[in-house]
């Protein structure tokens, strides 16, 4: 019998964009699905999530342990819900909370994790991309429980209404006593976030400093965009880590992504080429980039961009 | 304070792979490999750590084949003390090799294990959470930052919304992302004296480790590709195509 656990992405605020991808994953599988609502002060999400769409029980674990999702506190907790609970497969969502935790749940478990699944073509074989998305790899799970991240731009987002499943607590949170949560520097933006984004402009080393992004701003506002970059311009420092956009950073299929001086390594490529339209400018009529833009614009950035923002 | 450091022998992240006529994989022969470049950022933390004189040893360790001796004389070379080989020829997957290097950390018992925060072939992102697993001990995943203390280590973390610093007790599993540090290269003269450092080589029936591959691999294909495009002459004719062709804006 198929019953899938799925970890929801923390967040006292909300039920997030991650969730509901991954819940769209679950529901390929067919069986039951749960969901594992776990934080500090999150019995609002938990009601909110026991509204998603093909709930069947929501447990909520609310607890000071969980404030901060350490791995060493959440997945003994996982472990005793799939130990007690006879989960067939445990799926978190591909976020730096996921990666984080479900490998250790597996190990644990002492089963393999399939990392960033894209595709359910049976409840045991999955498919995943290899070396940075140049190959695609269907694999099959020979353990007894399936512990998979799921990759969010692969799946479509199940309705966040029309359910209503059961809330139930669960205990047996505790500390590890292996870490804790120091401090955090988190982004704020008013902007939408990345992964969710229906449009994303983006900036490469091309854009020669940070001061220079407020271009790329300017026209992330008139669009209603977020904004993204390239490793090259995250290591200069023009913009935080959490720009950046590829193969280890974030996985990003908006309806539009717009590169502006970004060259199209296939490292970046990786992160951003499942876009539905993708706009290049570039002045290098050469860039790689322009082999999977649908719409290149071969000019020099500084003139091209805010004309663009003019226009739209 | 004794680091190990797992280094991974990885196809080039120069190369653009091929998948393999049949669907087996990609092609692997004649082609460049290199040190997975995230492990290059571990092992130069390792040594980093030692200049500062928070670290005394530093053991790196692999587990494939015996050309992956290459990539460990690398690590000596960027300055690593000792080498083991988990001689190894087959597939190797995560949890197999946490399994390889829990076996060796139990034996060497090391104050912190240095791990990349994934594998550019594989892409997994899983072996150093699942080591922390198998030991008990703590994880500092995607870290950007490495502060060690008595008896703990200060970890800043890469997370999808920004940054978050995490203490771990001692000993404990890190792994590094991309801002960590920028990797030496090794001199010539380390490169020769690398050859002289100690390299042992051992087998996971010696480590009473099971590498079997839980991950059955039934198909590798090419991911679909996108239909080419087109270069449009101004900012005029681009605002249109959006507007009236692709409707996006
Ligand atoms: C292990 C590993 C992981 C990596 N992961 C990622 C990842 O997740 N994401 C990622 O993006 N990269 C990643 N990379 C890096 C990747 O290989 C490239 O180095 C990087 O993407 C290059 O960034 P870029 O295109 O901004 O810079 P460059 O390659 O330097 O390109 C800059 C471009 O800007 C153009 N330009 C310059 N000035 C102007 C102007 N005035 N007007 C218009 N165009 C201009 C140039 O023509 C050029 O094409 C990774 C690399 C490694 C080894
Ligand atoms: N075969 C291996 N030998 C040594 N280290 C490895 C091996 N496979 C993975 N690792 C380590 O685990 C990290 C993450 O790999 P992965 O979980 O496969 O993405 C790598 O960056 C290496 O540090």
């Amino acid at each position: 019998m198929t019953t899938i656990l799925v970890i929801a992405e923390p967040s006292a605020e909300g039920v997030k964009a991650p969730t509901l991808t991954t819940l769209g994953a679950a529901a390929k599988l067919g069986g039951a699905v749960h969901v594992l609502v776990l934080g500090q002060g999150v019995a609002g999400v938990a009601d909110a999530t026991a509204k998603i769409a093909g709930v069947a029980k929501v447990l909520v674990a609310d607890a000071a342990e969980l404030a901060h999702g350490l791995a060493e506190n959440v997945a003994p907790l996982v472990v005793g819900l799939v130990k007690s609970g006879g989960y067939s497969h445990v799926l978190a969502p591909s976020t730096t909370f996921g990666k984080n935790v479900a490998p250790r749940v597996a190990a644990l478990l002492d089963v393999a994790q399939i990392s960033d699944i894209t595709g359910v073509e049976s409840p045991d074989t999955f498919t995943r991309p290899i070396y940075a998305g140049n190959a695609i790899a269907t694999v099959q799970s020979l353990d007894p429980v399936k512990v998979a991240t799921v990759r969010g731009t692969a799946f479509e987002a199940v309705q966040a209404t029309g359910g209503s499943a059961a809330v139930e607590a669960v205990s047996g949170a505790a500390d590890a006593g292996l870490s804790t949560f120091v401090g955090n520097e988190v982004s704020k933006s008013e902007r939408p976030e990345l992964t969710s984004a229906r449009v994303i402009v983006s900036g490469g080393r091309g854009m020669q400093s940070g001061d220079n992004f407020h271009l790329l701003e300017a026209l992330a506002d008139k669009l209603g965009a977020a904004v993204g970059a390239s490793r090259a311009a995250v290591d200069a420092g023009f913009v935080p880590n959490d720009y950046q956009v590829g193969q280890t950073g974030k996985i990003v299929a908006p309806e539009l992504y717009i590169a502006v001086g970004i060259s199209g390594a296939i490292q970046h490529l990786a992160g951003m080429k499942d876009s539905k339209v993708i706009v290049a400018i570039n002045k290098d009529e050469e860039a790689p980039i322009f082999q999977i833009a649908d719409y290149g614009l071969v000019a020099d950035l500084f003139k091209a961009v805010p004309e663009l923002t003019g226009q739209v | 304070m004794k680091i190990l450091v797992a280094v991974k022998r990885v196809v080039d992240y120069n190369v653009k792979v091929r998948v393999k006529a049949d669907g087996t994989g990609v092609e692997t022969a004649n082609v460049k490999m290199s040190m997975n470049p995230f492990d290059e950022i571990a092992v130069e933390e390792a040594v980093r750590l030692k200049e500062a004189g928070k670290a005394t040893e530093i053991v790196v360790v692999s587990v494939g084949p015996t050309q992956a001796q290459e990539t460990l004389r690398t690590a000596l070379a960027m300055g690593a003390d000792r080498a083991i080989l988990v001689q190894h020829d087959g597939e190797t997957q995560s949890l197999g090799v946490a399994k390889a290097l829990k076996a060796l950390a139990e034996k060497e018992q090391p104050g912190l294990v240095i791990l990349g925060k994934q594998a550019i072939d594989d892409d997994a992102n899983q072996t150093g959470q699942m080591l922390a697993a198998l030991l008990g001990w703590a994880q500092g995943t995607f870290a950007s930052k490495v502060v060690p203390a008595e008896g703990t280590v200060a970890v800043t973390r890469e997370i999808d919304g920004g940054l978050e610093t995490v203490e771990l007790k001692l000993p404990a599993v890190v792994t590094t992302d991309l801002r960590l540090n920028e990797p030496r290269y090794a001199s010539l003269p380390n490169i020769m004296k690398a050859k002289k450092k100690p390299l042992e080589v051992v087998d996971a029936v010696g480590l009473g480790v099971d590498l079997t591959p839980r991950l059955k691999t039934l198909k590798v294909v090419e991911p679909a590709k996108r239909a080419g495009g087109i270069k449009v002459g101004s900012v005029e004719e681009l605002v249109a195509k959006l507007k009236t062709e692709a409707r996006v804006i």
